[in-house]
């Protein structure tokens, strides 16, 4: 395989972003050098436990992260300008015309006091010059193309008299209703039933598709992942281990973490009767271990591990062809890098 | 929505009847009302004969359905000390105690709203502090004592505002009077109604902060900024929406409370309302007085909390729901 070019064009880049929150004992890492780029109507899952920094780098990116916290170093790209230092009014003109946002429970996402066709239209004539019954022609239409039967009816309705699913297909029109280029959808079926989310996913993915947006998909789900993701990234402690097309690191993961994370998902092929479980629980952001932060729960560690970090890089020419590594797979783990550096 | 109302009124008239009891339980044990009326030496058939004339020979039970019947006329009797219809005497003096309470329910409302969203948006500002420590003053230092100190301030040593009376009045109508077509009336209102609502207003600033604190936390705030919309239709529109509620109840109550408690100030700044008939009522067991108060102010009271009620279903969609059923 060569180069991907199905996104050639990067719509988000994000470099080496750094966020902190401040403490009474010094500044938190939350996110520790974290890069990547998202292209035109790509989807990059973002996996990890809870607490590996996974909202709180989307937040980083549509500028939303609450005092005390703050974006302590990188950058942050929006089609190669940078965002992450633009004056708060500029980044609210940004926030859902450009970067759209959708949250995790859809019963508390809406206002209940609003109607909900209220809460599109403010959103809509917020960022463009539409009349108001322009502005709710616009909203009904958004509303019927999530999926809302009746939506000339069901405009004028109240939050609480939508279903959690209906309510999150209003959010995602809300979140949607500027088109923009690119959306961070921060688990958007977590609080949702099991045969619900299938289809929310498959909307997102549908209308995310036709607009060319741009998507982070964060989810602890992988079979949200598998579904609707193109790359995958998986986090732990504040940073990226390991990156790549989807199938790939489903299929092979190289990362031990990322490798552990896989072998815990229940298959209904699979023979084995237990699932593997990696041993121990992610590192406190107060003390983090030297070297790779994943060093004390991996069994594969080595006394690298311990003393230099290690950063997202594609493994050596020789291991990718052994290991069928597709390009663009980048790991940050020492087991990969080591004998490229002995070369 | 009208079933709601009518089943509520329903439950306000059997408050109201509780409320008449009281009133009428007083009448009959607080004293007997003809030794009020009579001198040493008037002869005991005259005083029988007043007995009967007032109807204290019948059955309880007659009585006090005597009573209510008349309460419902706003029939209150004759006040023993000024020889003329409770009513009346009330009529004369509601204007002065609705237009001060009103007006300062209308300041502590206003400007406690706006004092507790500044300060719970700008939660560590010196502006913000300095409007918490006042809140502290307001919330802890007795009403007496602000209207002296205001009186001291503002009419002794600064002369600005007069310190007592209620200044020219108007008359509109058949009864009412009102002070607020005069600039005089205007000057007199203002240190009362400050007065009688800093209380008020504290409290509902600092419900109004700690609700709006809540509420910024929350989920569809977070999802508004993230949608763009601007600080003041986040701020004002959606977050100050959703502490209503509970400011609605309080302020709802406050008021009642406002008209109730008038009497302290009223008297501090020799306000001529039915604070200080009250006052004089108690001291002169003038019970026809106390007791149609005690009704009024029931009344009141009855008719804040259905307004109150109404006015939840027209914030809140979900509470109409209820009401519905």
């Amino acid at each position: 395989m060569t180069e991907t070019p199905s996104f050639p064009e990067p719509v988000i880049s994000v470099r080496n972003l750094v966020v902190e929150f401040a403490t009474r004992r010094g500044p938190l890492r939350a996110i520790d050098g974290v890069s990547f780029t998202i292209g035109k109507g790509e989807v990059l899952g973002v996996v990890g436990e809870s607490g590996a920094g996974k909202s709180v780098t989307g937040s980083a990116i549509i500028g939303l992260i609450d005092a005390p916290g703050r974006i302590a170093g990188g950058e942050v790209l929006l089609h190669g300008k940078r965002i992450d230092n633009l004056p708060a009014e500029e980044m609210r003109r940004l926030r859902g015309r450009k970067i759209g946002m959708i949250f995790q429970d859809p019963l508390t996402s809406l206002d209940p006091l609003f109607r909900v066709g209220d809460q599109l239209i403010e959103t809509i004539r917020t960022h463009s010059d539409l009349s108001a019954s322009a502005a709710r022609e616009r909203a009904i239409a958004l509303l019927a193309e999530v999926g809302i039967p009746a939506p000339e009816r069901r405009i004028d309705g109240y939050p609480h008299e939508f279903s959690g699913g209906m309510r999150q297909r209003v959010v995602i029109a809300l979140a949607l209703a500027c088109e923009p280029d690119f959306v961070i959808a921060d688990e958007p079926t977590t609080a949702l039933d099991v045969s619900v989310q299938a289809q929310i996913i498959a909307l997102l993915k549908r209308l995310c598709a036709t607009r060319g947006t741009a998507v982070m998909l964060v989810t602890h789900d992988m079979g949200v992942i598998a579904e609707a993701a193109d790359r995958v990234a998986v986090m732990y402690a504040g940073r990226i281990a390991e990156i790549g097309p989807v199938r790939d690191v489903v299929k092979h993961p190289l990362h031990p973490y990322a490798a552990g994370l896989m072998g815990a998902i229940p298959t209904l092929s699979s023979e084995a009767d237990r699932l593997t479980q990696i041993p121990g629980a992610m590192p406190r952001l107060t003390n983090v271990p030297p070297g790779c932060a994943f060093n004390p729960r991996c069994a594969r560690a080595f006394d690298r591990c311990c003393i230099e970090r290690p950063e997202p890089a594609l493994p050596s020419a020789a291991l990718a062809a052994r290991e069928h590594v597709a390009s663009g797979h980048r790991v940050a783990c020492h087991l990969y890098t080591a004998r490229e550096d002995a070369r | 929505m009208l079933a709601f109302i009518i089943r509520r009124m329903m439950q306000s008239a059997g408050v109201l009847l509780a409320v008449t009891l009281i009133a009428f339980v007083m009448f009959r044990f607080v004293g007997d009302p003809v030794n009020q009326m009579v001198g040493i030496d008037t002869p005991q058939a005259e005083v029988a004969k007043i007995r009967e004339s007032l109807g204290l020979n019948d059955p309880v039970i007659v009585q006090y359905g005597r009573f209510v019947w008349k309460a419902l006329h706003f029939e209150f009797g004759i006040s023993y000390q000024f020889r003329q219809p409770v009513t009346k005497l009330l009529a004369e003096r509601m204007p002065a105690t609705l237009e001060l309470a009103f007006t300062a329910a209308g300041f502590a409302l206003v400007v406690g709203i706006l004092m507790g969203v500044y300060s719970a948006l700008r939660r560590d500002s010196v502006v913000a502090k300095v409007f918490e420590a006042v809140s502290l003053v307001g919330v802890s230092l007795p009403t007496f004592l602000i209207g002296i100190l205001l009186i001291y301030l503002f009419a002794v040593i600064l002369g600005w505002l007069p310190s007592n009376g209620r200044g020219q009045v108007v008359r509109i109508g058949s009864w009412w009077t009102t002070g607020f077509l005069t600039s005089s009336g205007l000057r007199s209102l203002i240190l009362p109604a400050i007065t009688l609502g800093l209380f008020q207003m504290t409290l509902i600033m600092r419900l109004v902060r700690a609700e709006m604190l809540e509420v910024l936390r929350t989920d569809y705030i977070k999802f508004a900024r993230a949608r763009g919309l601007t600080a003041r239709a986040i701020n004002f529109g959606h977050a100050l929406k959703n502490t209503l509620i509970p400011v609605i109840t309080i302020a709802g109550l406050q008021l009642g409370s406002i008209i109730a408690f008038a009497i302290i100030t009223e008297t501090v700044f020799n306000w001529p309302g039915m604070g200080i008939l009250f006052l004089q009522a108690v001291q002169n067991v003038d019970i026809p007085i106390m007791a149609a108060y005690l009704v009024m102010i029931g009344l009141i009271f009855v008719v804040i909390n259905l307004v109150v009620d109404l006015l939840y279903g027209l914030v809140d969609p979900r509470l109409r729901m209820t009401m519905r059923r």
